[in-house]
């Protein structure tokens, strides 16, 4: 079942005629004096720097940017030559968070949604959520719970959800950044399928180049300055931009050169032990026990990588040896130097114990904010330690310019970018100077300039003595950084012989 | 983790349409707030206690489900025995408490409504889907789509937010704020949360928006929700016991409007 057996969808034309929009408070525009024309049936690649508009556009293009109070407008865009608040459902967008995107509690339910606000006939709905299940490949009962998918097949869901509305614009946004490399794979092989049954024009943002390259036959390079800096065939741009692209952020295939290396490697040797786990079990809410039989040591000086499949319990491990939650069995003790007259067991530590001994960074850096500036949030930890005046504003003066935030000191931390958000995260944890630290997922999502930045500073602080400990799917990360490596292995559940029908 | 977890089961009650079941405990508990006695109260839950046998539940998940409403009604029974207004022959007293006769049978009769009114809600609510019940008042009660939709949208974030606030505490302990001062520390929390689900709303908006939500289109919908005979049969049932709770209340002389 695939679309070759339906009326083939439309194809949409994007138009913009000196186009600029600019959010209601901000004194910059997002995007200015933009003038573009995408045929229908063509495969774009949007790429720019970060604050260079691309989001705006998309989110424009689909028709939810909002009215008069959510901002101005400067020229005209049009899709297919109207107003695309005028032509719901004509363009179809799919957003990079795949938590925010599920509506309705059953997977069914959920890809009928767009079909049934748009008008569509009972009959035809079905027909259609079936076809556009099949397409994305999210083989699963229209009754199962949305809830119960992976990340990979929430993103595939709302594909679906959005190809049952029949667009003839898709209008993707990075719709890969927050998924593990399998999750990366399965919505790529997915979309490929429908761009292979669909005459649908297709724009698609991702600092990840490689993913999509293969998928597109044009890629335009939007200007931070307004307008467009480099448009033409994907080999053509990458090959003449290929170096501004890759100091703004793009992940430009073939261009690794310029990573950051280790002065020193590991020191060895029983003297830099930090943590010592011994037939360590864990688990993320009491008596879910995750994983189990964990034996590691976690040293100065050192950087250790936690891998292993989705639901092994690497975040849980990452906590667990940070001091934040409680192992549910076996032994977890610091050294008597590391512990420095604390008690032996880090969840026994006071959470300003803590400070001066592991340092925390959270996937999701909102989770950790506490401060309504970046330099109050920066500050955070000196001041709990009972530092104050001079001392704080040093430090943090210090860290502003290092991370280069210094010009967002008194921006809001929630206003802040994706790059500029995990910069601070890191930021905030190195304030205290740590002598270990824990990060979950640090790359995730990131573009390739603040990834270099981390594994700089990372690469700085191990070679200074600091001991890392890391979560990550990502292999260049692991690569770049990690002295060893602890492979967690697949979650028990998925380990059980699959019963015979 | 979800609020949203559907509810499975073979038995007739697990096809009627949510509305109805809304429809029959409202009944139900409108026409036992009209009158405080003990006859009609014992009446309406003699008969929901025959009813339950057919409501799709295990009396292991019955008493797991209802335990609330066990542990209320005792408790207002009592606090209405210690301070319920006096009448009649006084058993006990001191300082405030006067148990009385009257107020010993205003005791039972409240613990015994409370019980009646209840029961059947949480039992009627527990196999109720919540995608199904919004279908139902949108389509069947003709509330507006919009408000219905987007309340049920917003249902399924309660599982993120679950999930948020545990980050936010391990967040703190590790930001160094997490000693002392619970007080301080869940206000700052609750703070946080609220901003957090305040963004993580209006993304679900912008992803709604996107997928047609709010357009200017008349809305079909892809699951019919329907009235039909087993739905009348179940609200009939409601208005039979409320009936001859009434009934037997009033002839045995016990009946006590409410605003007499």
């Amino acid at each position: 079942m695939t679309a070759a057996n339906s009326a083939p969808p439309r194809s949409a034309s994007v138009d913009a005629r000196g186009w600029g929009w600019r959010h209601a408070g901000r004194t910059d525009w997002a995007v200015a004096r933009l003038d573009l024309r995408i045929d229908p049936g063509e495969r774009v690649l949007l790429l720019g720097a970060s604050g260079a508009g691309k989001s705006t556009l998309l989110h424009a293009l689909a028709g939810v940017l909002g009215g008069d109070d959510e901002g101005e407008q400067q020229g005209r865009l049009l899709v297919n030559g109207a107003e695309p608040v005028a032509a719901r459902g004509q363009a179809g967008l799919l957003l990079q968070d795949p938590d925010s995107q599920v509506i309705l509690a059953r997977v069914g339910d959920d890809v009928a949604f767009g079909c049934e606000n748009l008008g569509v006939p009972r009959e035809e709905i079905w027909r259609r959520v079936h076809e556009c299940l099949a397409m994305v490949g999210l083989n699963v009962p229209l009754g199962h719970p949305t809830s119960a998918l992976s990340g990979g097949q929430k993103q595939r869901l709302a594909l679906a959800g959005v190809l049952a509305m029949r667009p003839g614009l898709l209008l993707f946004d990075e719709p890969t950044a927050n998924l593990d490399p399998d999750g990366v794979i399965e919505v790529r092989d997915a979309v490929a399928r429908v761009l292979e049954n669909s005459a649908a024009t297709f724009i698609v943002i991702e600092h990840r180049v490689a993913i999509w390259q293969d998928l597109v036959n044009r890629v335009i390079v939007l200007d931070a300055a307004g307008g467009v800096l480099a448009d033409g065939r994907p080999d053509d741009v990458l090959a003449s931009q290929g170096e501004r692209l890759s100091a703004a952020g793009v992940w430009v295939p073939g261009r690794g050169h310029g990573m950051p290396a280790r002065r020193a490697t590991a020191r060895d040797g029983a003297d830099g032990i930090l943590l010592r786990a011994d037939s360590l079990s864990i688990a993320r809410t009491k008596n879910v026990v995750v994983a189990g039989d964990i034996d590691l040591t976690v040293r100065a000086g050192s950087a250790l990588a936690v891998t292993g499949p989705n639901g092994s319990g690497k975040s849980t491990l990452a906590l667990t040896l940070a001091g934040l939650l409680k192992p549910s069995g076996g032994r977890l003790e610091a050294s008597a130097d590391f512990a420095d007259g604390a008690a032996a067991a880090p969840i026994d530590w006071t959470s300003r114990q803590l400070l001066t001994r592991v340092g925390t960074v959270f996937q999701d850096p909102e989770h950790q904010f506490v401060a309504g500036t970046v330099r109050a949030e920066l500050a955070v930890g000196p001041r709990a330690l009972g530092r104050s005046g001079p001392a704080v504003d040093g430090r943090v003066d210090t860290l502003l310019q290092r991370l280069r935030l210094d010009h967002l000191a008194d921006a809001n931390p929630f206003t802040l970018s994706g790059g500029e958000k995990r910069r601070l995260s890191v930021g905030t944890v190195l304030a205290t100077q740590p002598r270990l630290l824990v990060l979950d997922e640090p790359t995730f999502g990131q573009d390739f300039r603040t990834w270099r930045e981390v594994v700089a500073l990372l690469l700085e602080l191990i070679d200074d003595g600091t001991g890392v400990l890391a979560v990550s799917h990502d292999s260049d990360f692991v690569a770049a950084v990690a002295d060893r490596d602890y492979r967690l292995p697949s979650p028990v559940a998925d380990r059980q012989p699959v019963t015979p029908r | 983790m979800s609020v949203l977890a559907v509810p499975a089961g073979k038995q007739a009650i697990f096809r009627v349409n949510p509305v109805a079941k809304l429809a029959a405990a409202l009944l139900l508990a409108g026409v036992l707030m009209l009158t405080i006695d003990w006859v009609s109260a014992l009446v309406a839950l003699a008969c929901e206690l025959v009813l339950f046998f057919w409501a799709g539940l295990s009396a292991r998940m019955f008493l797991i489900r209802t335990l609330p409403v066990w542990l209320a009604a005792p408790m207002a029974g009592l606090t209405t025995l210690l301070y319920g207004q006096a009448a009649g022959q006084v058993y006990w007293a001191f300082g405030l408490v006067h148990v009385t006769q009257g107020s010993s049978e205003l005791a039972v009769a409240t613990t015994l409504r409370i019980l009646a009114i209840g029961l059947p809600s949480v039992v009627l609510f527990v196999t109720v889907d919540p995608t199904d019940l919004a279908d139902g008042l949108a389509q069947i009660v003709r509330l507006p789509s919009r408000f219905v939709l987007g309340g049920l949208a917003g249902l399924r974030l309660v599982g993120l937010f679950i999930d948020d606030w545990r980050a936010l505490e391990l967040a703190r302990r590790a930001r160094g704020i997490g000693d002392g001062g619970a007080i301080r520390r869940l206000a700052g929390q609750a703070f946080a949360l609220l901003v957090l689900s305040i963004r993580r709303g209006s993304k679900l908006a912008t992803a709604m928006e996107a997928r047609g939500f709010g357009a200017p289109i008349r809305r079909t919908w892809a699951r019919p929700s329907t009235f039909g005979g087993r739905e009348y049969a179940l609200v009939g049932m409601g208005l039979l016991v409320a009936l001859l709770a009434v009934v037997v209340s009033v002839a045995t002389g016990n009946w006590n409007f409410v605003l007499a």
